[in-house]
């Protein structure tokens, strides 16, 4: 028998098992080292959906702030945004920018339905983190089929159903009008809706019209949609159609009980505009704090993240909770990192963000960050919440595990 | 052309033909994938060149053209499960029909109203392809989700493997070399000679006996033909189409690279797709407060220093140092 | 029956809105032969302007007029030194610069007055006398406001010696030179004109839609298709057209097609329109000589 090479064999393991041990404290995927985590993003910076670029800019400077006080476990973030102008084409480009030519450690709120499902499979395939995506799509937690992708916000139809729950609780024989946009966010939005409100969804639902987003007004279709004799309201809007929404509602005096979708239900960007007194009466569901809602004035958390606004990003809108929610993200990223110690694998990130248990404090409370290996839905809890005017009231009980 | 200019134009191509080749060997993988865009929007900008460069029919409506040459790779692909490589003839076969027909109407409509009617198609193909009556073989809003084909054989040179986005770069090269070569054949012979009259003096092309609604029809449909390949081909490469990919500024975007590159001009393509894949990429790298801001000066700073295109300067300087050449066709 | 009646006024008063665009768009083609793609977003930009005015304290009509100018002067500028240089390249070079104004302006409304949106005040107060169930004083209001720049547009051509000389400019460039008219600076003051009706479109729009930077890019396509309705070189047809847009795209909406493909119906329709009669349904037949 030739003894030579298992002779090297047995070295060569030897080696390999002292090397192991030797380095066992810490290990690294691209994208990491002793002195830096480079994470990427991509948002639309331009193009039609670049109102929402201000999350990436504000995700960038609370990281700027964790850097200010010493990074992560002695490493500095370095933060790559990149601009997708909300084309699908440009993300996949993007996306293979930042994990082929960058080496990024994880790709992080990649911004738009579209835009992650073109690269949620690439994403999986090259095992790179596709890690909180700003949208509410329910397809993102999805763990047996896309280990690699996971969402954050409480998602769209949970929501829709929490709505169609209340009012099959408190008005049954409700006739109801939805208005929704003509894109994914809109028929999630309204898949929840009407699988909530089950068989009585074909008779209860008198009118369904949808608006583009290109669209000047909607005021053609709150006409229609107050012809229809519905006396509950479903608006699934972006901000902007929102209060339009809104205001024209009161100009043909149309007052229907009037639930409007957390995407647009802050009092600063929508219902002052609107007017605050058309707003009365308003449902939603909510999860974080809004920053122009005077009961959260003098509150520890909203007091922390005004200051972080004035140190850090001075040009962003304090009335915007788009930077909110931005700081609440990255807080999160930044816990899944602390947790992942100096095991700065994708793996380990993946896993640690499956290992969640938080509280943010720009949550309500009661609202909690919470995942396991079968739970990708970072935030599910939400409570129903009606504007009295002033200030969004919390009431009835808070839905979601 | 003299015999100098002829060795010197052999040099020239060979040299291109060869970095043409080497390239996907020399550079990582998202370049690759950069560079088959370029060569996938060039063939889009020919196409839209043909019509509006050579035929002077403005079109603000190749987006149209190019998601539904997409859409119908990307239906026969997932839903009927054709190879890649055979839906490219059909989605080519299909937008030369719809461009065909296109050009009656844009018969009666001349230069402000043919924009329109052009960027009224633009707008109309996205919310068509949401309609939720058809959703079931669109997607819908969701878009439908493609595989990456396989290179049928591997091998490695300078270090980098013969993988998916290389085999595919060679494919659209191919293809690209194919629609290069049928675009020149038909625009120097007489089918170009009547596309450029009609451009330049379209009542006198009429007394000649040139038949203005064939040859203008027929200008509309081999554009939107060329674009609609390249549409297949954009589908093939980025493996996801949906709705809101091809927006009306993606129109607007293949007239930029026909103006950047040079109105009738063939070589003219590959510059402005290299314009309007590369510098906005470059605009998002120098602000990312105001990317747009930085792209509309580049654009404006383009037009101050070469009105005429790329290939306006390209012709000018070759006229300076070599006055004997032939003047390029469809030039005026 | 009142559902109707509502879309209708709806319709009308959406109308106004892409009428007073559309004004604008033929503004600038009667004295550049030149469509402006610009144009929304130079608006949209002067009407932050006057809301970043009204908000340091300036009273409204103040604000109001202060923008009209702004503009006016912002126009002409705007001509003499961004676009004389292309003035003899061809059309397209022109659009492209046209398109490059639209990025650079829309970009730079959004850096420096953000994404969110703006309520932007009415002169019109909402409870007064005027205000009716179908149409709220602000509409009422904005459309007199729409008559007012039209009469004045019309005396202006027609009765001052400016605005002779613009349309000789417009019309033979070479023989008004031969008279002494100084065509480059014409084609300026077209411009200014054209950015001081967009912006008053622009204050008019803003308190139905709220301002944010892509106020006007939804409302450009429909002044365009309206502009081209009504025919391109025709100010009241383009007022006109306007109507016809946002009556038809509200009908079709409520009563044919559905919200889902109303856009592609109203635009078949116009370009069906157009086909039958290729200079719109004003315009004047232009006649060239071989």
């Amino acid at each position: 028998m030739n003894i030579q090479p298992l002779k090297f064999a047995l070295i060569g393991v030897a080696a390999a098992l002292i090397g192991n041990t030797a380095v066992a404290q810490k290990k690294y995927d691209p994208g990491a080292d002793d002195k830096e985590i480079k994470v990427g993003q991509i948002g639309p910076y331009s193009g039609p959906a670049s109102a929402y670029g201000t999350i990436g800019k504000a995700i960038g400077a609370y990281f700027e702030k964790v850097n200010a006080e010493g990074g992560i476990n002695g490493r500095k973030i370095k933060y790559l945004p990149q601009d997708d102008g909300y084309n699908p084409a440009k993300t996949v480009e993007m996306a293979r920018k930042l994990v082929e030519e960058d080496e990024v450690l994880l790709v992080f709120n990649s911004l738009g339905t579209p835009s992650n499902t073109a690269i949620q499979k690439y994403m999986n395939t090259k095992k790179v983190p596709q890690l909180f995506v700003a949208t509410g799509a329910t397809k993102w937690g999805d763990p047996k089929n896309f280990p690699w992708t996971m969402g954050w916000q409480p998602n769209y139809q949970t929501e829709g159903r929490i709505y169609a729950q209340h009012i099959l609780e408190t008005k049954p024989n409700a006739k109801i009008g939805v208005l929704y946009q003509n894109d994914d966010y809109g028929k999630d939005y309204l898949k929840g809706f009407e699988d909530g409100l089950g068989d009585k969804a074909k008779t209860m639902i008198v009118a369904k019209v949808t608006y583009e987003v290109t669209d000047p007004t909607v005021d053609s279709q709150m006409v229609s949609l107050k012809s229809s004799g519905a006396d509950t309201f479903f608006n699934i809007t972006t901000p902007k159609f929102a209060a339009q929404a809104i205001k024209k509602a009161a100009e043909i005096d149309w007052k229907p009980t009037h639930y409007l979708n957390n995407v647009s239900a802050q009092v600063g960007a929508t219902l002052k505009p609107a007017g605050l007194e058309n707003s009365v009466g308003i449902i939603t569901t909510q999860y974080g704090k809004d920053p122009t809602d005077p009961q959260w004035a003098n509150d520890k958390g909203m007091l922390e993240w005004r200051a972080w606004m004035a140190k850090y990003y001075p040009s962003g809108d304090v009335t915007d909770a788009s930077n909110i929610y931005g700081y609440a993200v990255a807080m999160t990223l930044v816990q899944v990192l602390k947790q992942c110690g100096d095991n700065l694998t994708r793996e380990n990130v993946m896993k640690q963000a499956a290992s969640l248990d938080m509280t943010l404090p720009t949550a309500l409370p009661g609202i909690n960050i919470k995942t396991g290996p079968d739970d990708f839905y970072p935030i599910e809890r939400e409570q129903l919440a009606r504007f009295d005017g002033k200030t969004w009231v919390l009431f009835g009980k808070v839905y979601g595990r | 052309m003299t015999s100098a200019d002829r060795r010197l134009a052999w040099i020239g191509g060979v040299v291109l033909v060869a970095a043409l080749l080497l390239l996907p060997f020399l550079v990582k993988n998202y370049r690759v994938f950069q560079f088959n865009l370029v060569i996938i929007y060039a063939i889009a900008v020919l196409g839209l060149n043909i019509l509006t460069g050579f035929n002077g029919q403005i079109s603000l409506g190749h987006g149209a053209f190019y998601a539904i040459g997409a859409y119908a790779a990307a239906v026969m692909m997932d839903r009927m499960g054709l190879p890649y490589w055979a839906t490219l003839p059909v989605a080519g076969l299909l937008c030369f029909g719809l461009g065909f027909l296109m050009g009656f109407p844009a018969l009666r409509l001349g230069g402000h109203y043919l924009a329109l009617a052009t960027f009224a198609l633009a707008l109309a193909v996205p919310q068509l392809l949401k309609y939720k009556h058809i959703e079931g073989l669109t997607g819908g809003v969701q878009g439908i989700v493609l595989v990456k084909p396989e290179p049928p054989f591997t091998f490695r040179l300078f270090g980098q493997a013969f993988n998916s986005d290389r085999w595919l770069y060679f494919f659209s090269l191919a293809v690209a070399a194919l629609m290069f070569l049928l675009a020149w054949n038909l625009l120097r012979g007489r089918v170009g000679r009547a596309l450029v009259a009609i451009r330049d003096h379209p009542i006198a092309a009429t007394a000649m006996g040139i038949n203005l609604p064939i040859f203008k029809s027929l200008a509309f449909g081999v554009s939107a033909g060329f674009t609609g390949v390249a549409g297949g081909l954009g589908a093939i490469a980025v493996a996801f189409v949906s709705p809101d990919s091809f927006t009306v500024f993606l129109s607007l975007t293949f007239l930029i690279g026909v103006v950047i590159g040079g109105l009738a001009s063939i070589p003219g393509a590959l510059f402005g797709a290299l314009f309007i894949q590369f510098v906005p990429n470059i605009a998002d790298e120098m602000s990312k407060a105001a990317p747009g801001a930085i792209f509309g000066i580049f654009l404006i700073a383009f037009m101050y220093l070469m009105p005429l295109g790329v290939m306006g300067i390209v012709r000018r300087i070759w006229a300076r140092w070599r006055p004997g050449a032939t003047r390029p066709l469809g030039q005026r | 029956m009142e559902g109707l009646l509502h879309q209708i006024f709806s319709g009308l008063a959406n109308g106004c809105i892409y009428g007073s665009v559309a004004l604008a768009l033929v503004m600038i083609y009667q004295s550049t032969h030149h469509i402006n793609f610009a144009q929304g977003e130079i608006a949209t930009f002067c009407t932050f302007i006057a809301w970043a005015l009204i908000n340091s304290g300036w009273p409204y009509w103040a604000a109001f007029g202060a923008t009209v100018v702004i503009s006016f002067v912002a126009g002409v500028a705007i001509q003499r030194i961004i676009l004389r240089p292309v003035e003899r390249a061809p059309v397209l070079t022109n659009v492209i610069v046209f398109i490059g104004l639209l990025v650079i302006f829309n970009s730079l409304a959004g850096w420096i007055f953000d994404f969110t949106i703006k309520a932007f005040p009415s002169p019109f107060p909402q409870k007064s006398v005027l205000a009716t169930r179908f149409f709220s004083a602000h509409e009422l209001g904005s459309a007199a406001v729409m008559v007012c720049v039209l009469v004045a547009l019309y005396a202006f051509f027609r009765f001052t010696p400016v605005g002779l000389a613009m349309r000789a400019a417009a019309q033979n460039p070479d023989s008004a030179r031969l008279v002494g008219i100084r065509v480059s600076w014409m084609l300026a003051v077209g411009w200014g004109l054209a950015a001081a009706i967009g912006a008053i479109a622009g204050m008019m729009v803003a308190p139905i839609v709220f301002l944010d930077p892509n106020m006007m890019s939804g409302i450009l396509l429909y002044g365009f298709a309206a502009a081209l309705l009504g025919g391109i070189d025709n100010p009241w047809g383009a007022v006109v057209g306007g109507l016809i847009v946002g009556v038809l795209e509200n009908l079709l909406g409520a009563y044919v097609i559905g919200t889902e493909l109303k856009l592609t119906v109203a635009l078949v329709l116009i370009v069906g329109v157009l086909t039958l009669m290729p200079n719109g349904l004003f315009g004047k037949q232009v006649v060239t000589r071989v």
